[in-house]
């Protein structure tokens, strides 16, 4: 039996090589690399020393003492971007506009324009990774969790900020009308008429973001953003094996409770 | 009752809050003090002027092409790595070969692409090599997983109908399963090549090629203009990948 479509699949491959070609040479692929006498014995003794796991009295409390850490930045970092991103967020957000209530929704042209600087730098700010924002934090404040937290703070403020807005837009608009219609203020249509709807949803958003942010919070480490991350960076400088699979066991179990954790509290407070 | 037990969590949300700050003891009075903030500007002063010399620009073009090699070499190998490894996680090889392949994928996903890019560093030595490899190894485990899934799903019978007509296992999964999958295989690994574009750029900060090595250098090297450009170049890329995925998406998905 013979495939009808063989040749023009073939051409396809071949068409799809001729693409890919200069793209393996750029990356340098060489799997082989991996298999060159010096790498591979000293990846082996590496990977050897993996079991068991670095287990001393004073490098586990090391270990504990990077791990709350690593907690530490992600929920501070939490904590600034939220304070960040309400108020981004209003700013940006066309829920409580005074001129789209005459004007069916739609606000005013002065009022698009005066949201567009905040929309563009929330974009800027979660558009950067937050590894960068590390980076450039750990130059400018040092080494140590401070830049960790500010990183984390810059961009899900950016994140956040978006999100936020947008859950305002979505709520039913109806109460918030009602309210700046008979003379309330801004703030009081917002926190009667929009916040009672909306805040389930920012919640549990925000719960979400914070398990990312303790997976950021340990990747951030490795230029030197403090926590689990940093020190890992440093045993696998060293080369030792066995605080490296130490440190990976606890990462993991760390993102599997955060998982949990943030499961139940999304359950619980939606 | 349960109203209660939700102000308790909340409660004990706040008490987190207050607690990481006071155990990662942040001087904020000394971060916004006089002194601090005028360093902090000096700094940020530095990348007002990026450098858009000719011969940079160049060099950045260079590095971006090497970003995007990264990427789809790594998403490519990938999803060959995973298709390999779906095929026994999705239960097509026995119970034992499934529970090894999807204790295989997990651990391969759970382990973030920057750890991979440091470990691939140590193995295989500086340079793009190590990024092309991360990506592979991070990705295999989550296309894996979704490929498995994808099989699993898919109807048995046209397989069953190329089998019973007298076609080899091969010649079934070619012209059985493969065909109804197809479309769904390829829209995950597009999906993941355009996650990886991100993910490539800064695995440079490790050592592992890339936008992300020449701005890690120039920082190292306090050449702040330089620095400015890469960022301004990774923040280009990451704006056009988005655009570009959102138009293919209504072009080609929405109907």
């Amino acid at each position: 039996v013979r495939d009808p479509a063989a040749l023009p699949r073939l051409l396809l491959t071949l068409l799809a090589l001729a693409l890919l070609w200069p793209g393996l040479s750029l990356s340098e692929l060489n799997l082989g690399a991996l298999f060159e006498p010096g790498n591979a014995r000293t990846m082996g003794q590496f990977l050897g020393d993996f079991w068991p796991p670095a287990h001393e009295a004073d490098f586990l409390a090391l270990l504990w003492r990077a791990t709350l850490e690593t907690l530490a930045i992600a929920t501070a970092g939490m904590t600034l971007a939220l304070l960040l991103a309400l108020p981004a967020g209003l700013l940006a957000s066309r829920a409580l506009s005074l001129s789209a209530l005459y004007r069916g929704g739609r606000p005013a042209w002065w009022g698009a324009l005066l949201r567009w600087p905040v929309r563009g730098l929330l974009i800027v700010l979660r558009s950067v990774p937050e590894i960068v924002w590390a980076l450039l934090f750990v130059r400018a404040v040092g080494l140590g969790p401070t830049a960790g937290v500010l990183a984390i703070a810059i961009t899900y403020a950016g994140m956040l900020g978006k999100v936020y807005a947008e859950i305002f837009e979505s709520v039913d608009g109806g109460p918030a009308r009602a309210l700046l219609g008979a003379g309330a203020s801004r703030l009081a249509a917002f926190c009667y008429g929009v916040l009672p709807n909306a805040a389930g949803e920012m919640l549990s958003y925000s719960v979400y973001r914070w398990e990312c942010a303790i997976r950021a919070s340990v990747v951030m480490g490795f230029v030197g953003a403090g926590g689990l991350g940093q020190q890992m960076d440093l045993s696998m400088r060293m080369f030792a094996g066995e605080e490296v699979a130490a440190m990976l066991l606890v990462f993991l179990v760390l993102v599997l409770l955060a998982d949990q954790l943030s499961r139940l509290l999304r359950s619980r407070l939606t | 009752m349960s109203r209660l037990l939700n102000y308790l969590l909340l409660g004990a949300l706040l008490l987190a809050m207050v607690a990481s700050f006071r155990f990662l003891q942040i001087d904020f009075v000394g971060l916004i003090s006089p002194d601090a903030l005028e360093q902090m500007g000096d700094y940020a002063a530095g990348f007002l002027a990026p450098d858009l010399s000719r011969t940079y620009l160049e060099e950045l073009g260079h590095g971006a092409l090497q970003t995007l090699a990264m990427s789809a070499i790594g998403t490519l190998l990938a999803a060959l790595a995973g298709l390999l490894l779906a095929l026994p996680a999705a239960g097509r090889w026995g119970l034992v070969a499934e529970q090894a392949a999807r204790l295989l994928l997990n651990a391969l996903r759970a382990i973030p692409e920057l750890v991979w890019a440091a470990l691939m560093v140590l193995a295989a030595g500086l340079g793009p090599n190590a990024g092309t490899l991360a990506l592979a190894l991070h990705t295999a485990g989550v296309l894996g997983r979704l490929f498995a899934e994808a099989l699993e799903n898919t109807p048995a019978e046209p397989a069953e109908a190329v089998r019973l007509a007298g076609g080899g296992r091969v010649a079934a999964f070619v012209y059985g399963t493969l065909p109804g999958v197809w479309p769904q295989l390829l829209a995950y690994s597009l999906y993941r090549w355009e996650n990886n574009i991100r993910m490539a750029s800064v695995l440079g900060f490790v050592g592992a090629g890339g936008l992300g090595q020449m701005l890690y250098m120039s920082l190292s090297l306090f050449q702040h203009a330089q620095a400015a450009s890469v960022i301004l170049a990774m923040l280009l890329l990451v704006l056009a990948v988005d655009a570009f995925s959102a138009w293919s998406r209504q072009r080609w998905l929405s109907r």
